[in-house]
């Protein structure tokens, strides 16, 4: 047991710090503002500090580290969205970077689309790479994809709707990225039927043809794309073409592997942003003249002190929940319920921290002249993608109690 | 390197504690409870084990190799309380002396009061730190001592005395010059007056009592070093730990009956309802249980903890009365019954608050 972080940690800390601090806090609130607009300055500085760096930027795209020995990529890199987040959670998720889109190709991919793909992820000009899973009609039932994939020749023909696509718009309109497709090549068959897509920007029959205004993370593009009759190279596919009954790795079941390493990471991000929001109420206090004081009886402790003692708590168990699932990870071992712990916990853990520090700043805590409110507004996405609350607590529920999902749905 | 794996020998200590807990002491729960009463042949067994004398160095009759750690110590105190908190309470009293001797009392100290502990047979061992007023907190005691010549004089009431009526000795916390001071007071020195056995909402099994200290007056040799807050931080956490313990019963408990218990059709436990309890429920332990383990080696490391272990001792506490309240819940009308445990889990829950220094290190 060790609770130190490592001298790699504590420089990955420092630099992304530097450019939370640096890069982020400054345009955090004008790219709030002027929702649709892309930060492009930010885009390249990002982008070039991370052809340096590969491994160390955005998500899932070191989600597969070593699997062996002391390797610490994932922690590493849940660390270092902690901070970015801190910096800002819509820029973060704004950072040209190989994205959820990029973590399937990794999880699944072959060598060669690893190599095509994302072997070249940071040459050239910014690009992103997105996931589209979710339709009009459903999100977190993803069973339910409707979008179809039907071979022809040497081809795969898309057709189908897509929302809620992170970096979708980047990927697909302002950059020469890609975007991972789920869809089905017999809706009749059920999951094993449902399989991942390499769609490249520039696919005819592609198109964006909405970018949702947002509550928070407004800097971050959320897409709907139509596919008609778009066609990709048959080796495009993710995995395999066999449509296997049961559940296997390659297939449906490989892709929600990734959110194994995703989920962390998620929760990292919204950790990041509660974090903030406490740091910054502790700040004003302290200006103030207040202090906590930990170790008083609970009929001396203002309601204040009680407040902020149970925020920090909430957060640090989120966080530690979340290390320890990264931490699973490193070491290899199958870390689904603890990835969906440190989601669901987080989740919720960052939805009220940051809501109770606009409560408890009042008037301060409601203006957007300050931070509070776009913090409250940019945490509570942590609770719904990659998985709601509820379905977190249903995979942590069916680990815990030994049943498979048609025992528990 | 961030690392939440137990090494070889704390996960050895873990087996040996965990599988005790629920061949011995779960068995026996229930009727400790009951009666009141924890069988002495328990105890002896218990004792056998060598708890206590392997956080005891070899030149004081123990067989420890280095200081004891605050890690080890939630382990172990997380394990036993997961069989059954008042028996592990009876059974780690002896740490009430023997911790807080080894780590604020001088050579001389060590030598006349460690090897009473370390005989074949199990000696119980008493701490006084709480009094019986609405707002008690560690930190701020109405027991006084009153330094008086080479004496130093008592006053004060105490309360959730563990042992107090067969322990050798209590150690006695109180407000003192240079802060908290702990002192060893003998039992039957004047002055010291045991009241009757408590009678508690949970912990039934386990001896409580109010003392009260009346211008009872100890020679200063009796005084363990200077403060002796930093002692109680590192109780704390120990108590704390065995909130966890106290939750992981319940959490089993109620994952089990909830998989056998019919309802519309189906098990319980196929319902969201319940099935997102436990969840919650399972969730919360582990992050408790992360935030002790980290206070814990937040100690070890020789960090002060005053902050570390407020946060956890507060959560740890919660969370133990949320999850042990939820765990009769699941259970229903059966949850509130007394053939199943979970009714007794949740009163010994309820006390996390007010344990302080009941719990041993
Ligand atoms: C800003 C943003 C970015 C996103 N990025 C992406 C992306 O990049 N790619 C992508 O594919 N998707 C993305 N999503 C979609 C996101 O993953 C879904 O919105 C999410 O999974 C929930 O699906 P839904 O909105 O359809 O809600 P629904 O599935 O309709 O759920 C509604 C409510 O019902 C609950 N619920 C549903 N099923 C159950 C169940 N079995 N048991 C109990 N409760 C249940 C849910 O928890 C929720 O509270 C994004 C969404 C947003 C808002």
């Amino acid at each position: 047991m060790d609770f130190s972080l490592s001298e790699a940690a504590q420089s990955r800390i420092a630099m992304s710090r530097m450019a939370a601090e640096g890069m982020m806090r400054p345009i955090a609130r004008q790219f709030d503002e002027q929702e649709h607009t892309d930060p492009w300055e930010f885009f390249q500085s990002m982008w070039d500090i991370s052809r340096g760096n590969r491994d160390a930027t955005g998500m899932g795209s070191q989600g597969n580290g070593k699997k062996n020995g002391r390797s610490e990529n994932t922690l590493l890199a849940c660390m270092q969205i902690e901070e970015l987040a801190w910096g800002d959670a819509g820029l973060y998720l704004s950072i040209p970077n190989p994205g959820l889109g990029g973590a399937a190709v990794q999880a699944v991919g072959t060598p060669e689309q690893k190599q095509r793909y994302l072997g070249t992820f940071y040459e050239g000009k910014p690009r992103w790479a997105a996931m589209a899973i979710t339709e009009p009609h459903f999100g977190s039932d993803s069973k339910q994809v409707a979008t179809t994939a039907v071979r022809d020749g040497d081809e795969w023909v898309l057709n189908g709707t897509k929302i809620f696509c992170t970096s979708g718009h980047r990927a697909l309109d302002k950059s020469d990225g890609f975007v991972v497709v789920w869809a089905t090549l017999d809706k009749s068959k059920g999951r094993a039927a449902i399989k991942s897509f390499i769609v490249p920007a520039g696919t005819p029959g592609v198109t964006v043809t909405k970018i949702e205004d947002k509550m928070g993370i407004r800097a971050s593009d959320t897409a709907m794309i139509v596919f008609e009759n778009a066609r990709i190279p048959a080796d495009n596919i993710l995995g395999t073409a066999e449509i296997v009954e049961k559940d296997s790795r390659a297939g449906f079941g490989g892709v929600m592997a990734t959110f194994d390493s995703t989920r962390p990471i998620v929760a990292a991000s919204g950790i990041g942003v509660a974090r903030a929001s406490l740091e910054f109420l502790k700040q004003a206090l302290e200006e103030a003249g207040i202090t906590i004081r930990y170790e008083v009886s609970a009929y001396d402790q203002t309601v204040l002190e009680r407040e902020i003692m149970n925020m920090e708590a909430q957060l640090q168990a989120s966080r530690l929940l979340t290390w320890k699932a990264c931490n699973m990870m490193d070491r290899g071992q199958r870390n689904s319920k603890e990835a969906s712990m440190a989601k669901a916990k987080a989740g919720l853990a960052v939805t009220r921290i940051t809501q109770k520090c606009v409560e408890l700043a009042g008037a301060f805590g409601y203006s957007r002249k300050q931070m509070l409110e776009k913090w409250m507004r940019d945490a509570k996405i942590t609770d719904i993608y990659e998985g709601t609350q509820q379905i977190n607590q249903l995979i942590i529920a069916r680990a815990v109690l030994g049943y498979t999902s048609v025992e528990l749905n | 390197m961030i690392d939440f794996e137990l090494d070889e020998e704390q996960q050895l200590i873990r087996e040996t504690v965990t599988t005790f807990a629920a061949e011995q002491l779960r068995p026996a729960a229930r009727e400790a409870d009951e009666t009141g009463v924890i069988p002495e042949s328990l105890v002896r067994t218990a004792w056998d084990l060598g708890l206590i004398q392997g956080s005891v160095p070899e030149s004081y009759g123990g067989y420890a190799s280095g200081d004891p750690s605050a890690v080890t110590g939630a382990i172990v105190a997380e394990g036993l309380a997961e069989g059954d908190l008042a028996i592990a309470l009876h059974l780690l009293s002896p740490r009430l002396v023997v911790d807080p001797v080894l780590r604020l009392g001088s050579e001389e100290q060590k030598k006349a009061i460690l090897p009473i502990y370390m005989s074949e047979r199990f000696t119980p061992g008493s701490a006084a730190v709480v009094e019986p007023w609405l707002g008690f907190h560690f930190t701020k005691m109405k027991t006084t001592a009153r330094r008086d010549g080479n004496d130093y004089v008592l006053d004060g009431t105490k309360c959730q005395v563990v042992l107090a009526a067969s322990a050798p000795h209590i150690v006695v916390y109180a407000a003192a010059e240079g802060g908290i001071g702990a002192f060893v007071v003998p039992g039957g020195t004047a002055g010291l007056t045991i009241g009757e056995r408590e009678k508690n909402l949970g912990l039934r099994g386990l001896e409580t009592y109010e003392i009260r200290l009346d211008g009872c007056r100890v020679p200063a040799s009796a005084r363990l070093g200077g403060d002796a807050t930093p002692m109680l931080r590192r109780s704390r956490v120990a108590q704390s730990a065995m909130a966890v313990g106290i939750a992981k019963a319940s959490l089993d408990y109620a994952i089990t009956y909830a998989k056998e218990r019919d309802a519309f059709g189906v098990k319980i436990a196929q319902k969201q309802a319940i099935a997102f309890m436990i969840a919650d429920m399972a969730t919360e332990t582990e992050a408790a249980r992360l935030l002790n383990f980290e206070a814990a080696w937040n100690l070890d490391q020789g960090g002060d903890g005053s902050r570390e272990v407020a946060i956890a001792h507060r959560y740890s506490s919660d969370m133990a009365m949320t999850v042990t309240d939820n765990g009769l819940q699941v259970l229903g009308g059966h949850g509130f019954i007394r053939d199943h445990p979970v009714e007794m889990w949740a009163r010994n829950a309820r006390g996390f608050a007010i344990f302080e220094g009941i719990a041993s290190v």
